[in-house]
């Protein structure tokens, strides 16, 4: 899922410092599993920034409402009656959802309340890691289900690097599991070590970001 | 390793010759103080085969490597280029392997380089298109070849001699000299190793490389870097991944009186270059004296490397 961090109140309250009523708005989707973007987080969100309004004494108005999802238009759609009476929206969704807003609200200023972290999952209570960069062509099946363009910090395709230290990467001040000592472990469990031998040659970077923004196609699934 | 010359460099052709080659390096400054780096280059001219530019080493902007290696071949010092994958993506890489083989240089160290968060610029990108084996592998193609990444048929091949970094004592440890011949299979033909202090774990290195059969393929050179204090050895040893350095060379460096440290650590390193030297596989020494290039013709007299040998 979509993992995310709250911006810091101080950055949303100067966001929308211009206006006098605002729709905060979340999403019942990824962000709600990471407590981030969710019913709760958006009642915890508008009752800070009215608050700190209020001490400010310049007075801000919320409308609060969360969707089913932010990554589709029709259920942005319930916000219409929200956001007419609004100067402006703060999504607390990944950033897809303000971009849906923005597509739907031409002339209405959108906003987002959180940052977008990574693609990933829970480790433990209240810990999420990035597992997936989204490149567009899949190799983790040659590295014992492990991936290291996105838990290398150098994405090597042919580590480990000499920065890898009983297990720990270099970078991250010892809090990062070095993946290539992961890849090796796990390849040895399963009997493939001989893949750690074979050198891996150039990845094809068109299918990631560097080809230019991506749309998925799915013609059967088109009207 | 083909009867003809790869690339024709002094450095290969001391390998070829049989005899100890001898690297040193010399880090080009933070500023375009050419006079500065000349001055430092000045030190290592005439007492070592060939002299490492390095690519921004440690992530820290300094200025770059071709023109650093220009600057030696117009002093008459051989250099090996470093170039990390770091900062360029495969179109930069291969045009600046065009273009240092275009000014004369022909040896290039490929290496992936220290991340980003170690250096001056923390919040850079980096880029990482390719890593370490991938650009060994990309100079072998466009010289062997004659042929791009891409496929793409070159108008005059670069003659390069090519070489790359090998850490010993970075983790798995059984994996080390397996991934140094992933190197040599990509196309690497010598190989200068990460500072070597524990002498115990190079050995071990040494005779695996040895049992692999890898020396046979490839020209490895002992890194040694001179402890100039005790400060020093104690920050490689604390907080360099990998690099132990054993309390006996502590000890020997604190057993000295203060004016007399940088002398020990000299010492030191002369007993490690003939230790090195004395393992079977070892094809030279790679003398990484930093920021302390003004004792390296005293390091390498002291060693009984001179005079350097002459090659046509």
């Amino acid at each position: 899922m979509v993992i995310g961090e709250s911006k810091p109140v101080a950055e949303i309250l100067e966001m929308i410092k211009d206006f006098k009523k605002v729709v905060v708005a979340g999403c019942k989707g990824c962000v709600t599993v990471c407590n981030v973007g969710g019913e709760k987080e958006v009642a915890i969100l508008a009752a800070e920034l009215r608050i700190a309004r209020k001490a400010a004494g310049n007075d801000l108005e919320t409308l609060e409402y969360t969707c089913e999802r932010q990554c589709d238009p029709e259920y942005i759609e319930p916000l219409d009656d929200l956001v007419k009476d609004a100067e402006a929206i703060v999504s607390i969704a990944c950033s897809v959802g303000p971009q849906y807003c923005t597509a739907r609200y031409p002339f209405v200023p959108v906003f987002p309340g959180i940052n977008t972290t990574s693609i990933g999952g829970a480790v433990e209570h209240g810990v999420w890691k990035e597992f997936c960069q989204a490149c567009g062509s899949c190799i983790i099946g040659d590295f014992g289900g492990l991936c290291p363009i996105t838990r290398c910090a150098k994405q090597l395709l042919n580590g480990p690097c000499g920065g890898s230290s009983e297990g720990i990467c270099e970078v991250g001040k010892g809090s990062i599991p070095c993946i290539w000592q992961l890849i090796y472990d796990r390849l040895k469990n399963l009997g493939q070590l001989h893949k750690m031998q074979e050198v891996k040659l150039y990845k094809n970077w068109s299918t990631s970001r560097d080809g230019g923004l991506r749309t998925t196609i799915r013609e059967e699934l088109k009207q | 390793m083909t009867a003809e010359y790869s690339a024709g460099s002094r450095l290969e052709k001391i390998f070829r010759s049989g005899q100890k080659a001898l690297t040193g390096e010399c880090g080009p400054p933070r500023g375009c103080d050419v006079d500065h780096f000349k001055h430092k280059a000045s030190f290592l001219k005439g007492n070592v085969d060939a002299v490492n530019v390095t690519d921004n080493q440690t992530a820290v902007v300094r200025f770059c490597s071709m023109a650093a290696a220009k600057i030696l071949l117009e002093m008459g010092v051989e250099p090996v280029m470093q170039m990390v994958t770091r900062d360029m993506n495969r179109i930069g890489l291969q045009s600046n392997i065009l273009g240092a083989a275009a000014l004369g240089i022909k040896n290039l160290l490929c290496l992936t380089g220290d991340h980003q968060s170690f250096g001056d610029h923390p919040q850079a990108k980096n880029v990482h298109d390719m890593d370490s084996v991938m650009l060994a592998h990309t100079v072998k193609t466009m010289r062997d070849e004659g042929k791009m990444v891409s496929g793409t048929e070159l108008q005059g091949r670069p003659r390069i001699f090519i070489g790359a970094a090998a850490n010993p004592f970075a983790d798995p440890q059984e994996f080390r000299v397996i991934r140094m011949g992933k190197k040599i299979a990509a196309g690497v033909q010598f190989i200068q190793t990460q500072c070597i202090y524990n002498m115990e774990r190079f050995r071990k290195f040494m005779e695996m490389a040895n049992d692999m059969g890898l020396t046979e393929k490839c020209y490895i050179m002992a890194g040694i870097t001179p402890l100039k204090s005790v400060g020093m050895a104690n920050y490689m040893k604390k907080f360099v991944p990998g690099l132990d350095v054993p309390d006996s060379y502590i000890t020997r460096l604190k057993g000295v009186p203060k004016d007399k440290v940088a002398a020990e650590g000299i010492k030191i390193a002369v007993d490690q270059i003939h230790e090195c030297l004395a393992m079977k596989g070892i094809a030279g020494i790679h003398l990484m004296a930093i920021e302390w290039e003004e004792r390296v013709p005293e390091i390498v007299e002291a060693a009984g490397l001179l005079p350097r040998p002459v090659v046509d």
